[in-house]
């Protein structure tokens, strides 16, 4: 048996390096999924690389209107500190994922790595237009999170390459993330939706998760609802504009039947929330 | 001798008697993470076991190639069925169910062979390696077809079927109601996976150190297995992390043995949560049709019902779980007339078995669903019909036997339905359905309420005498107890102490670990008989060594041994002349060795009528649920029970089995589902097999533990284990029916019962 290296980084170059020496190496975070996979069987490695000393990516900075949140940021800490009021659905999504041990543990960066379906926070990066940078010993590159997703758990990462930050913008307008599951915590969604809404680009921005291989975005209801608001008002729109709305989330929707529940159901629970958020998002409005 | 040692149990402050609460000695080790559960033996010479499994359901083994298996380096021993020396197959009702499959697998995850190595990875690879070549048979899933199929086992696809006709069967209620339910398939989800320890003996034996729920049970199925005189297979029971029932039949014991025999090198093995789901039976699912008949009054006059459970690809205890289901079918009502079929058939679906309720959980589903039927058909309170209805002591089951202990029903129900209610519809969204998901708000939320009523028997039927055994040795003051009774977490072990010292009078008691090496069986830890058989046994040792003491004392000192008694370490006269230190006249120690019988019963006959049971049990649970209706949500916000329970020997304990026993019901009412397609288990994992967490479970209200003394038990106390899971599920299934208005016939009801009801 070969033997197998191990590398604490404690730097974005030093995991670079590492990476760049050992193909093939997995990268390590708080391994709330890869160990699962470890422990399974299923994934199998000589190398390792561990990024949860590496200071540069357990942080968050605002840069203009865009905020730059690291690769190893945890949950817990995406949902205290100043950062719930700037990115509400993103903090809202954290408090959703599994356990206290899980929230201290997992990452953003592993969620997004990860690709699943039915990783929480990928419904809210989508709806905020995020972008993911992209960092190896080549270089660096940056891919919106549309480009990087590419299938069910598949993603645009190159071998050698980490994913370095996340970034996404400070927007003028209500967020909300709402998550079905059949238990009423440490539950993988059946399930999700972000809507976000931007009032200075005057658009409401929706990502789904768990109803497609991919999070999606559901343009027409998105065109939709954005000419029933009157934008200079605020005012809520009416009980017409919500259901089709609604019917327009539920239509674009591609869910699929398995053991966490039916295709029917998915498709009309993702209705059910995209009403509930845009009323919550313009209270007041038709209900 | 082996370097594995199991700690006694051992305390000695002025510690508690019957009555008082006894914090377990386990508790904070259990918290903290010092308790040695079975999974954490070692023995520094021990090779690692491994368990190559089926990923059929059902296929014919054409060969097993072991050969590049044993060729991968730090193997130790490659076994298949060829390597069985004994009975091939074992079973608690029937040897039916092979040690390790030969030619056929009638089930996905059935054992094929074993492997030990010196490290698990090398397990891991040598279990790859090994090349059985499977023909894949279509397999039998549906119980419905099962009797009509081909035989998939050579005893038949039949496990059992009791057809119980009781009282004048042309009865015809003025007012009749019908309803089918279904019940999926539970599972214990114990949080510490099967694992054991066999060490090899000098003398040819071997000792297995085990999680288990009953020592002797499984010692004479593997000594049978391997070929052995029972003696020479000694087990020790090792720390338990929970049981349920899931650990009453054999999983790895006699793989470990055969692996440890075959290496003569200590073999210690360990499932994956995975392998665990596929490694222990379940509890059935159930179809039931149930019919109700009934006078203007609400008076029940007849019930008829069609009970088929899926016992899965071998018998295990299915035979007795299909008797509970179909005495209790109707519930713990005065039903003069009633004709119920219970049948009971093997599939290629996963083994089923024991599992806490044992039957009536699934009948109390069905018997609570029709109670409700009924009170809307007659335009009655639900309540009041029950009231209407229930049992009394004196009464007559639908067996024909006449209950002639206790049975407060009335008390319970009543008691349950009148506590107040303190659930206010909760602002925090973490509250309301959905939880932390953060999907409903206040508005979306409506509420129901329910209340459902069950019982079961108490310790084993049908003229099985399931006997327990307890050694009481007293010495230097220090009482010294001896009992296989395996503690899985329902409390024996403070109980044992408890018992010792308020018959002996002492505050030292030392309780031995529990093998089958020192004492005699206990029988199982289930059917909630352990405080009855186990404290029994104990109590009857405790009392024998004292009479022989006080014999003893009383003829040194001229005086009457009635004159005299113990407590707080000494032996004094009533009349205050004697006072001695309990150490000073125990030098030699005084020894009892008692086995103790509950009254025998007889089988069913061939209408299921028989004085078959001991003793009952009765419980009531009442549900206020907050249910989302668009999502099919449910929050279960406030459970409220009462107990029949003879007599509280340890209340803290008390509690925390109607806690548990009701956390376990829930789950069933809403989220605990082994989901089973063509055969093949979909949710093998803690990630898709959901369990209750604290969000699930609301406070549990405990309205009155009734407190009348049951004949015959030790201090009057009944056991108290499994009720708390019986009528829990049935009340809350019918408080969301309360609040959907909905049929919901399926249980665990699931979100999409609820949304797309309509659809
Ligand atoms: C009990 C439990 C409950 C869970 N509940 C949820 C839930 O509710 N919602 C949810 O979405 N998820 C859930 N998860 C999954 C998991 O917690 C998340 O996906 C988490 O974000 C993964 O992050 P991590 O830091 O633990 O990643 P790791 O497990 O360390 O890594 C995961 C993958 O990402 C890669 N990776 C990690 N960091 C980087 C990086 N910087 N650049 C490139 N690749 C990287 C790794 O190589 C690996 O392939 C749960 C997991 C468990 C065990």
């Amino acid at each position: 048996m070969e033997a197998m290296s191990v590398t604490f980084a404690r730097t974005v170059d030093d995991a670079c390096a590492a990476l760049a020496e050992h193909p093939g190496a997995l990268l390590l975070a708080g391994g709330t999924d890869l160990m699962v996979g470890v422990n399974r069987g299923q994934v199998r490695f000589a190398d390792v690389v561990v990024l949860d000393r590496v200071d540069e990516l357990r942080g968050w900075r605002r840069e203009g209107d865009e905020i730059v949140l690291g690769a190893g940021l945890t949950y817990a800490e995406m949902g205290r500190g100043e950062l719930p009021a700037l990115v509400p659905a993103l903090a809202q999504a954290s408090r959703t994922v599994g356990s206290p041990q899980i929230r201290n543990a997992g990452t953003l960066g592993g969620n997004v790595a990860t690709s699943s379906p039915a990783g929480d926070t990928l419904p809210v990066l989508a709806a905020l237009d995020a972008t993911i940078d992209l960092r190896s010993a080549q270089g660096a590159r940056r891919l919106a999170i549309g480009e990087f997703v590419t299938g069910v758990k598949q993603n645009a990462l190159e071998p050698g390459e980490l994913i370095e930050a996340v970034r996404v913008p400070v927007l003028d307008g209500p967020q909300e993330f709402l998550k079905v599951g059949t238990r009423n915590a440490m539950v993988i969604s059946v399930v999700s939706l972000a809507l976000v809404v931007d009032r200075s680009g005057r658009n409401v921005r929706v990502g789904l998760g768990s109803v497609s291989p991919v999070p999606l975005r559901p343009a027409d209801a998105e065109a939709h609802i954005a000419g029933c608001i009157d934008w200079d008002t605020g005012s809520a729109p009416d009980a017409a504009a919500v259901h089709r709305f609604a019917a327009l989330v539920a239509g674009a929707a591609r869910p699929i039947d398995d053991h966490r529940g039916t295709a029917a159901y998915r498709s009309h629970a993702v209705g059910v929330l995209a009403r509930r958020a845009l009323l919550r998002a313009f209270p007041g409005g038709a209900s | 001798m082996t370097d594995v040692r199991i700690d006694e149990t051992r305390t000695s402050e002025r510690a508690p008697r019957i009555g008082e609460s006894a914090p377990r000695p386990d508790g904070i080790p259990k918290v903290d993470g010092s308790f040695t559960f079975s999974s954490d033996l070692w023995h520094d010479r021990m090779l690692w076991g491994g368990t190559l499994r089926s990923p059929h359901p059902s296929a014919r083994i054409r060969s097993i190639d072991i050969g590049p298996a044993v060729a991968v380096t730090g193997v130790h021993a490659v076994l298949t069925a060829a390597d069985v020396p004994g009975n091939p197959a074992y079973g608690l009702e029937h040897a039916d169910q092979p040690v390790l499959a030969a030619d056929v697998v009638r089930y996905e995850g059935e054992p094929v062979a074993i492997v030990a190595a010196d490290h698990p990875e090398a397990v891991r690879l040598a279990l790859e390696a090994i090349v059985v070549d499977y023909e894949s048979t279509v397999p039998l899933v549906d119980p419905g077809a099962a009797e009509s199929s081909d035989p998939i086992h050579p005893d038949g696809n039949l496990i059992r079927r009791i057809h119980l006709r009781h009282g004048d069967q042309d009865v015809v209620g003025e007012v009749v109601v019908e309803g089918t339910y279904e019940v999926g398939m539970q599972d214990q989800a114990f949080l510490g996976p099967e694992s054991g320890l066999a060490v090899p003996a000098e003398d040819g034996g071997v000792d297995l150190f085990i999680a288990t729920q009953w020592l002797h049970v499984d010692r004479d199925q593997v000594a049978a297995c391997l070929g052995l005189a029972p003696e020479l297979v000694r087990l020790t029971l090792a720390g338990v992390g929970g049981a349920f029932g899931a650990r009453e039949d054999l999983s790895l014991h006699a793989h470990l043995c055969l692996l440890a025999l075959h290496t003569r090198r200590p073999v210690k093995m360990v499932y994956s949560r995975e392998e665990s789901f596929h490694g222990h039976v379940h509890r059935h699912p159930a179809r039931m049709w149930y019919r109700h008949h009934a006078d203007r009054a609400g008076n029940l006059l007849r019930v008829e019902a069609r009970l088929l459970l899926d016992g899965g690809a071998y018998a295990s205890s299915s035979g007795a779980v299909i008797a509970n289901a179909t005495c209790f079918a109707a519930g713990p009502y005065r039903i003069p007339s009633a004709d119920i079929e219970g049948v009971v058939v093997r599939t290629n679906n996963p083994p089923c078995g024991a599992m806490r309720g044992f039957g009536a959980v699934q009948t109390c589903i069905g018997h609570e669903a029709q109670m409700d039927r009924l009170a809307a058909a007659l335009d009655m309170d639900p309540v009041e019909l029950r009231m209407r209805n229930v049992l009394a002591s004196g009464d007559r089951l639908l067996t024909g036997q006449v209950i002639t202990g206790t049975a407060p029903v009335a008390e319970v129900l009543r008691t349950c339905a009148d506590h107040p209610s303190a659930a206010a519809l909760s602002e925090d969204p973490m509250s309301l359905p959905g939880g932390a998901g953060r999907t409903a708000d206040p508005e979306h939320v409506h509420r129901g309420e329910a209340i459902a009523l069950g019982f079961k028997n108490l310790l084993f039927s049908e003229g099985f005498d399931d006997f327990s055994s307890a050694l009481c040795r007293l010495e230097d003051g220090i009482a010294t107890i001896t009992c296989a009774c395996a503690e899985v977490g329902q409390g024996f072990v403070t109980l044992a102490q408890q018992i010792t010292r308020e018959v002996l009078g002492v505050d030292d008691v030392v309780l031995t670990p529990a093998s089958t090496a020192t004492v005699g069986s206990a029988g199982s830890t289930s059917a909630s008989r352990q405080t009855w058989m186990s404290g029994g046994a104990v109590q009857a040792a405790c009392e024998e060594v004292r009479t022989t003491l006080l014999t003893r004392v009383a003829a040194e000192h001229g005086v009457d041994p009635d004159e005299l008694v113990m407590a707080d370490g000494r032996v004094m006269s009533l009349a205050g002349a004697l006072d001695i230190d309990l150490a000073s006249v125990t030098t030699e120690p005084v020894e009892a060795d008692v086995e103790f019988h509950h009254a025998p019963t007889s089988p069913l006959d061939e209408y299921g009528q028989g004085d078959a049971h001991v003793s009952f049990a009765f419980s009531a649970h009442r549900a206020i649920v907050d249910v989302d209706r668009d999502l099919g949500l449910v929050k279960v916000v406030e459970l409220t029970t009462s107990q029949d329970v003879g007599r509280v020997l340890n209340p803290l304990q008390a509690v925390g089995q109607l806690e548990g026993g009701a956390a376990q019901g829930v789950g069933l009412a809403v989220m605990e589902e082994v989901q089973v397609l063509d055969g093949r288990i979909r949710n093998a994992s803690f990630t898709d097999y959901l369990v209750p967490t604290a969000l699930d479970m609301p406070p549990v209200e405990i309205a009155a533990l009734i407190e009348e003394p049951e004949p015959g038990a030790p201090f009057g106390a009944k056991g108290i284990g499994e009720p708390p899971s019986i009528s829990s599920t049935a009340a809350v299934v019918a408080a969301i029916r309360a609040a959907t208005d909905l049929e919901l016939a399926h249980v665990p009801v699931r979100p999409t019962d609820i949304a797309l009801a309509g659809a």
